[in-house]
């Protein structure tokens, strides 16, 4: 996976994201060395292209390649290239001129990795681009699965909230459907949106029936700032309905665990019992995340640089494959 | 003035209901003959070697930014673009700088044409100051300057009630009121179709019912107030019934519908190409295919380009912040004769579409090629294989979805006015 991007779940295949999820399997041990840094990514230099702040993500990703050695910079820039009359490709070539080795970029409008990985010789990881994908968080997320669960196939994931703003939501379902799982979704009719059965998922605006057996549920946060009054009435209605307690958990299996991709809003997408303590698993899904960043990075910047725009990168993966 | 002879082409012209061997002579820029192997006495002769010849087409809807926006397009290049796609006149929307609101914009406009413009250029003029949607504007002075319809295009009316009396005073001066038919509350921010692209995209939805809702309080206020309603670019099944209804009942609308919206999908959007963000966006399969028979049945009367320049860098942003439209003034005809070849349209249809019939609804002289009519015309090779590069055309800009793509179907040759203003090897004459 030299040199190749990582623009989305969708367009990874069942063997690529098994190579991922092995890979970050192995780079687990290193997080609990006493000097947690290994030289593979020595001299790379990776830059976090973040016009959308998000401390968490873009942490992990620093962690992550700082524990490969490699140098890591992060290039925040105003959420918009409209507002700076710069335009998306103007940043992506002067960053190109920079030689990075890979770029991990954040937006809030679906698409732009792709844009700028068009331009960008390195390639580029997705962190998160609009309600589009989130790879790595869905990536980190079939890695705690997998170590809670130990398999993937055949597990029910039930995945509740506001699905129609959520890249997580859409990474989940290509991820856990691609490896064999069966995925729901459930949350009002005004968050599930139009076609999401095209998706292959279960459709559900009954809570109690979409984690009714259950091997996993996760709760997606809700922006209540942005939505409230407009996808539902409030967010006390919201908690009593689509919140997670111990009670309403009752409905999935005995030994179903609980996630989120954070931070949580407690008492509403989880009530503060759960956020805080077993069957959840969210920091375990935050620890996760490290190790799964440094296999990504191992795997598409580690030993050769791609060289060029879109043709070298067409001949690199062709000449892997 | 010279004698000119279109000789040994296949005559399409519907105003006739004629398609055949007929040739075509035309003098001091109006059509003198039209018959069998007429005679080349005193005539330069122009050869068509069984090309296409047909009435020169007319654009309802195109956006040629001048005054204000010349770095998009001026009446100079989008005129040459409209002319090398076969189009003889191009009706222009008021959403210029200033916007054409007033007598002397339109005017200006006009001057401007007449100077510059290988094409004949039909201003649209707002139907309310500075498109705000609230005070009407002068029509009849407009009309008066040369406006042949009125329009806010994109920024639709949506109060009712200022949309009643814009209706009403039109039938004062006789000329259509173009909508633009969308509801934006209902469209909020949506910029690709609402539907499983979208959802697949993580892009916001604009849903078909926005333009239903919007086609339908228009049709009923056309009827209660007799005016005649154009309905622009139609994109979605539900809005073709509702003309169908609306018109069966006797209500006076026509409707014209975008090459694009005809041939393309959403899936399109797929890669995240922001020359595919139009509005109306592009739709899913089965609103294309109920486009394709409301052409087909007369439901839909016209196609139009909506023509919509942007520079290069206005496009190069987020999917979202990208302006939307595309232009399609030279790509128009190649991709229309899509539907010919699948077998859609007939070639006296598809002429009927591209000119006829919409200088019919505007009430524009032209749409045919009967002996008085003027010598707007156009020589076409329906099966000429070529690839559309937007650099090397005659817009100034290359927001379209079709660049680098191979395309069949070209313009040889366009005449307006009896002049030959373009031809395949020479290009857009200057004169």
């Amino acid at each position: 996976m030299i040199g190749r991007d990582i623009l989305g779940i969708e367009d990874l295949t069942r063997a690529e994201i098994e190579l991922i999820l092995e890979t970050a399997e192995r780079m687990q041990e290193i997080g609990t060395r006493e000097v947690k840094k290994v030289p593979t990514l020595r001299g790379r230099t990776l830059i976090n292209l973040f016009f959308e702040p998000s401390t968490r993500t873009q942490t992990s990703f620093e962690i992550a390649g700082k524990r490969l050695a490699a140098d890591v910079v992060n290039f925040s820039v105003g959420s918009s290239s409209v507002t700076k009359r710069e335009t998306l490709l103007d940043t992506a070539k002067t960053l190109d001129a920079m030689d990075p080795d890979c770029v991990i970029v954040r937006h809030k409008v679906a698409g732009v990795p792709h844009r700028l990985a068009a331009v960008l010789g390195a390639p580029v990881i997705n962190a998160g681009d609009g309600a589009h994908e989130h790879p790595s968080q869905a990536l980190l997320d079939l890695l705690t699965v997998k170590e809670q669960k130990g398999r993937i196939e055949g597990l029910t994931v039930t995945i509740v909230g506001d699905i129609a703003h959520s890249r997580v939501a859409r990474s989940n379902i290509y991820a856990f459907s691609k490896l064999g799982a069966e995925v729901r979704v459930a949350g009002p009719p005004t968050m599930l949106p139009v076609g999401i059965e095209s998706l292959g998922v279960k459709s559900y605006t009954n809570l109690r029936e979409a984690i009714e057996g259950a091997d996993v549920v996760m709760a997606l946060r809700i922006q209540m700032e942005r939505l409230e009054g407009a996808c539902f009435p409030s967010v006390r209605e919201y908690a009593a309905t689509f919140g997670l307690d111990r009670k309403k958990l009752r409905y999935a299996k005995e030994d179903a665990i609980v996630m989120h991709p954070g931070p949580v809003n407690r008492g509403v997408e989880l009530s503060h019992e759960l956020a805080d303590h077993r069957p959840s698993v969210i920091l375990d899904q935050v620890r996760n995340g490290v190790a799964l960043r440094m296999a990504l990075l191992y795997l598409v910047a580690g030993r050769r640089r791609k060289s060029g725009g879109e043709e070298s990168r067409a001949a690199s993966v062709a000449g892997e494959a | 003035m010279t004698r000119i002879l279109v000789r040994g082409g296949r005559l399409l012209d519907p105003s006739q209901e004629r398609d055949g061997a007929f040739d075509v002579l035309f003098e001091a820029g109006r059509v003198v003959a039209v018959g069998e192997k007429l005679s080349a006495e005193g005539a330069e002769v122009f050869e068509a070697n069984g090309a296409w010849v047909a009435p020169g087409f007319v654009d309802l809807h195109a956006h040629l930014r001048a005054p204000g926006q010349e770095y998009k397009e001026d009446l100079s290049s989008g005129g040459a673009a409209a002319v090398a796609g076969g189009f003889t006149q191009v009706a222009c929307m008021a959403n210029t700088s200033p916007t054409n609101d007033d007598p002397s914009v339109t005017k200006y406009i006009l001057d401007r044409a007449e100077k510059e413009s290988a094409a004949k250029i039909r201003p649209i003029a707002a139907a309310t100051r500075g498109l705000e949607g609230q005070v009407m504007t002068e029509m009849i002075a407009l009309r008066e300057a040369g406006a042949v319809a009125f329009s806010d295009d994109g920024a639709t009316i949506m109060d009712a009630g200022v949309m009643r009396r814009v209706l009403e005073y039109s039938t004062l001066v006789g000329v259509p009121v173009i909508v633009h038919a969308e509801d934006c509350h209902l469209r909020g921010h949506g910029v690709v179709h609402e539907g499983a692209v979208a959802t697949k995209l993580g892009l916001p939805g604009n849903p078909a019912m926005a333009e239903e809702i919007m086609v339908a309080r228009d049709v009923q206020l056309a009827g209660w107030t007799g005016a005649h309603l154009h309905v622009a670019h139609v994109s979605t099944a539900g809005a073709v019934e509702t003309i169908r209804r609306a018109r069966e009942a006797g209500v006076k609308v026509t409707a014209e519908v975008t090459p694009h919206h005809l041939t393309l999908t959403d899936a399109a959007t797929l890669g995240f190409d922001t020359s595919t963000r139009v509005a109306p966006p592009l739709r899913s399969r089965e609103h294309v295919e109920a486009l394709r028979r409301g052409l087909v049945e007369g439901v839909i009367d016209a196609i139009a380009t909506d023509h919509a320049p942007h520079a290069t860098y206005e496009k190069e942003v987020e999917f979202t912040e990208a302006p939307p439209g595309m232009i399609g003034l030279e790509t128009a005809l190649a991709v229309c004769l899509e539907l010919v070849r699948e077998g859609v349209l007939s070639p006296l249809e598809l002429v009927r579409r591209l000119s006829t019939n919409p200088a019919r609804i505007f009430g524009l002289e032209g749409g045919s090629l009967a002996v008085g009519s003027p010598a707007d015309l156009v020589v076409i090779d329906p099966d000429r294989a070529w690839t559309y590069d937007p650099g090397r055309g005659y817009s100034k800009s290359r927001n379209s979805p079709w660049a680098d793509r191979a395309m069949t179907g070209r313009v040889l040759a366009t005449f307006v006015d009896g002049r030959l203003v373009y031809n395949l090897q020479r290009g857009v004459n200057a004169e």
